[in-house]
């Protein structure tokens, strides 16, 4: 029995060490009432859950909330468990979420889970994360016209290694084999940074990654960055042209948001709000943006709403475009 | 000789008073994390990372692979006391240590299972200080088929683990293979068996959940039907005396120690495969090459040496991978690396060149976690064989909390502890029907990870199994894993043969 005291009682001292810490802080207005669940759309290791935990780590650090945000993760059927999970917690204010681009294709994919995510409160585009293609630096290729050519070569023998089916890496080896021409033979894997490690290794003949996710060997020289797809060359590989300075007028962001169950009443809604507002503007997220090649302002509200329109409508015609849906 | 230099650095730096603070502390606390059915590593680690926003990284770092560590250590206490497996890493360790432990020799068991994880785990980072560089290389060089002709010899190795029905073993395999299909196909994206949209098989049918059902739940109505009410105390006793005999018998395991010190750290370093296949594919190895290899799953010390001192091995081997390809081995150390972007460190190639301290010093904390791990261990075996001695009636219920909070903590979901509970009554239906169920638990760790390889590794070579054999890493893998299925049937063909030669 003694084993199992002391097993319970680390738990119950870090509780108290936490609650006295925090019960210093007293804001007007709505407060939670109880540890907030703080769902993550995606595995335990993966960007989205790196992303939340330096959230809750810069909440904790800075006292930003009166009550800890505790993640949890629900990566089940590519975040159509955690989808599901907020539509059941509908009115409720203590469940919020990260998400990501799942958040539009899945609904799209699975219209039997009956997700509407118009219906979920909007409270806080963190960041957009951006793509970029990728090589390895063996092939000696360094630009998208060498590219293009052993790609043409290679036939359905190239491979291009992404992170799940009918997802960001998959819509956007489909943009290029349309624009280019290209029959790129598409195998998922599970992780960015596993799909970074296929390059590397040369299992895999070229990635879409995020720079977070190919930083490390792209630092070590094993990888190239050939293209970006972004409006603007990213400050982190500046000799990186845009798709659209080479006539392909193509953009794609992968959103890092916080949204609400739907229903949540509007003073925790403004409460969620003003929270991630300051984890946003704290030095540490700012940092982590630029490091990690992060784009995006802080957007809420009406306006977070209207971009997950745009944003939805885009990935219905691109889902349609390769015949997933 | 530079690496030496750089280690003794790193042990000035691991020794700092409040480095080694936080190993001791991480150590005891990853210990009963580990001992926890339910609980582990992932968890553990999970649920402490922001609390290391106190301390600098280095000591970050260094306390949540101590927790990692103890929890590896903890893991076996579970398995053999309970015969619940604290975490997958430790399902192994039951198939020998719970039976040692019905014997009354938890004692030894548990002594066992000390001195083979610090002998693993002493051996893997000693490996790691001399040849992480090179080692990177391999893991790098592992690709899809690779990591599908690595599972086949993981289940090659498992053969004979099902004992003599082969149809029964068969089914168990199978039905395990079957569970593990539920969920995401990550390869079509679409999701499988989950009988009409039911949320909660959408994340599939976690090893957990099994585990905790067949041999937590399974175990304990397995013990009220045979005891029949009559309810006989273990007789567990442990006395200094009885730990240094229990000392100088070990090295008849030595064998075992290090034979699954070094498999366990190379399945470590190999991405995606972790802890748990190093720790089974060690104790097949054991039994393989053991000179009496029936008296495996009847409390041969052995079959605790073994995977105890693989999964320590494989653990320090995962962190490899991590540090320098910056890819998990295993799912605590995808924990690890989101703590590494909090603090601001980039893993990959260039992080021993650029966080010299950091790695070192964390390699250096290694040898000093295992150490107190060991020992703060080895203290608490009284505590642990006091708690075997309860009357059983006060540990049933205790044991049945245990397993449904340890379901349900992982993913906060109801839908699992029904799970558990009819897991729990069709393991002790199975048990009673005579069917072994070791290979449904192997199938439901392994299959995964095989199916979704083999099915990339096709995908890759046009649909060509070809590709399993031409390749230089792979082939002889796969030759390997072929030669240890046919064993059984050249043995049977053999066998035959002798007896007619006899009978005529």
């Amino acid at each position: 029995m003694k084993t199992l005291c002391k097993t319970a009682v680390v738990p119950v001292v870090v509780a108290a060490m936490a609650a006295f810490a925090f019960s210093g802080i007293a804001l007007a207005g709505w407060e939670p009432k109880k540890p907030v669940d703080f769902v993550i759309m995606a595995g335990k290791g993966g960007g989205a859950d790196k992303m939340a935990r330096l959230m809750q780590s810069v909440i904790e650090k800075h006292k930003l909330a009166s009550k800890p945000f505790i993640p949890i993760n629900k990566p089940g059927g590519s975040g159509a468990e955690a989808l599901v999970h907020l539509k059941q917690k509908a009115g409720d204010d203590h469940t919020i979420m990260v998400t990501l681009n799942s958040f539009y294709t899945t609904p799209l994919r699975q219209p039997g889970l009956g997700v509407d995510i118009m219906t979920y409160t909007p409270i806080g585009r963190m960041a957009e994360d951006t793509f970029l293609l990728w090589v390895h630096k063996d092939t000696g290729i360094n630009n998208v016209t060498d590219f293009v050519k052993a790609a043409k070569a290679a036939g359905n023998k190239w491979i291009m290694a992404g992170t799940g089916k009918g997802q960001e890496d998959q819509l956007l080896t489909s943009f290029l084999n349309k624009a280019y021409g290209l029959d790129m033979k598409y195998v998922p894997f599970k992780g960015g940074g596993r799909v970074a490690k296929e390059l590397a290794g040369k299992h895999a003949n070229s990635t879409v990654n995020n720079p977070s996710e190919q930083l490390g060997f792209y630092e070590a020289g094993n990888t190239v960055p050939l293209a970006a797809f972004t409006p603007d060359r990213l400050p982190l590989f500046k000799d990186a042209p845009t798709f659209r300075e080479l006539g392909k007028d193509f953009v794609y962001f992968m959103q890092r948001s916080v949204v609400g169950a739907p229903g949540m009443s509007k003073e925790a809604e403004a409460y969620y709000r003003d929270v991630f507002k300051k984890v946003y503007q704290t030095e540490e997220w700012q940092g982590y943006m630029k490091k990690k090649s992060l784009q995006g302002e802080f957007l809420t509200g009406g306006d977070l709403k209207a971009y997950w329109g745009r944003e939805k409508d885009n990935h219905q015609k691109m889902l349609k475009d390769i015949g997933e849906i | 000789m530079e690496v030496f230099d750089h280690l003794m650095q790193g042990f000035a730096i691991a020794l700092q008073p409040l480095n080694l603070g936080l190993v001791i502390f991480g150590c005891a606390l990853g210990l009963f994390i580990g001992a926890m059915p339910g609980l582990g590593s992932v968890n553990g680690v999970a649920i402490l990372l922001p609390m290391t926003f106190l301390v600098p990284p280095t000591g970050a770092i260094i306390f949540l692979a101590a927790i990692y560590y103890g929890a590896m250590y903890g893991g076996a206490i579970s398995s053999i006391m309970l015969g619940i497996p604290g975490a997958s890493t430790a399902v192994a360790t039951t198939f020998d240590g719970r039976p040692m432990a019905l014997q009354g020799l938890a004692d030894k068991a548990l002594i066992t299972a000390a001195t083979a994880s610090f002998i693993g785990g002493t051996i893997s980072v000693v490996l790691f200080t001399l040849f992480a560089p090179p080692l990177a290389a391999v893991a790098l060089a592992f690709g899809s088929a690779e990591e599908f002709a690595l599972m086949m010899l993981a289940f090659a190795t498992f053969i004979g683990l099902g004992g003599d029905d082969i149809p029964k073993t068969l089914f168990s395999i199978f039905i395990g293979l079957v569970f593990s299909a539920v969920g995401l196909d990550i390869i079509s994206g679409q999701p499988r068996l989950v009988f009409g949209d039911i949320p909660g098989f959408l994340h599939g049918i976690n090893f957990l959940v099994l585990a905790i059902g067949i041999y937590g739940i399974g175990e304990m109505l397995w013990t009220i039907e045979s005891s029949k009410g009559d309810v006989k105390i273990s007789q567990a006793t442990v006395t200094v005396r009885r730990i240094i005999d229990d000392l100088r018998t070990l090295k008849d395991t030595f064998k075992s120690i290090v034979m699954g010190s070094i498999l366990g750290y190379f399945v470590g370093i190999l991405p995606a495969a972790g802890a748990t296949p190093g720790s089974l594919m060690a104790y097949g190895v054991a039994k393989t090459i053991s000179k009496h290899p029936e008296t495996f799953g009847k409390g041969n010390p052995e079959g605790v040496a073994a995977p105890e001192s693989a999964n320590n091995a494989a653990s320090t081997g995962s962190m490899l991978p991590m540090l320098t390809l910056g890819i998990p081995g295993s799912p605590t150390t995808a924990i690890l690396l989101g703590g590494m972007v909090i603090w601001g460190l980039e893993p990959g190639p260039m992080l021993f060149i650029e966080h010299q301290e950091f790695v070192w010093g964390l390699i250096a904390s290694l040898y000093v976690a295992n150490v107190f791990s060991l020992l703060i261990n080895v203290g608490f075996i009284p505590v642990f064989i006091w708690v075997l001695r309860l009357p059983f009636t006060i540990l049933a219920p205790i044991i049945f909390v245990l397993c449904i909070v340890g379901g349900y903590a992982p993913t906060q979901d109801m839908h699992d502890v029904w799970l558990i509970l009819i897991f729990g009554v069709v393991g002790y239906l199975m048990r009673k029907l005579e069917y072994p169920l070791a290979p449904a638990v192997l199938a439901i760790v392994l299959g995964p990870l095989a199916e979704t390889s083999m099915r990339q590794a096709l995908l890759i070579s046009n649909g060509s199994f070809m590709v399993f054999f031409e390749r230089p890493i792979s082939g002889p893998i796969m030759a390997a894993a072929i030669v240890l299925f046919l064993l059984p049937i050249i043995k049977l063909v053999k066998d035959k043969f002798r007896t007619r030669a006899a009978g005529n």
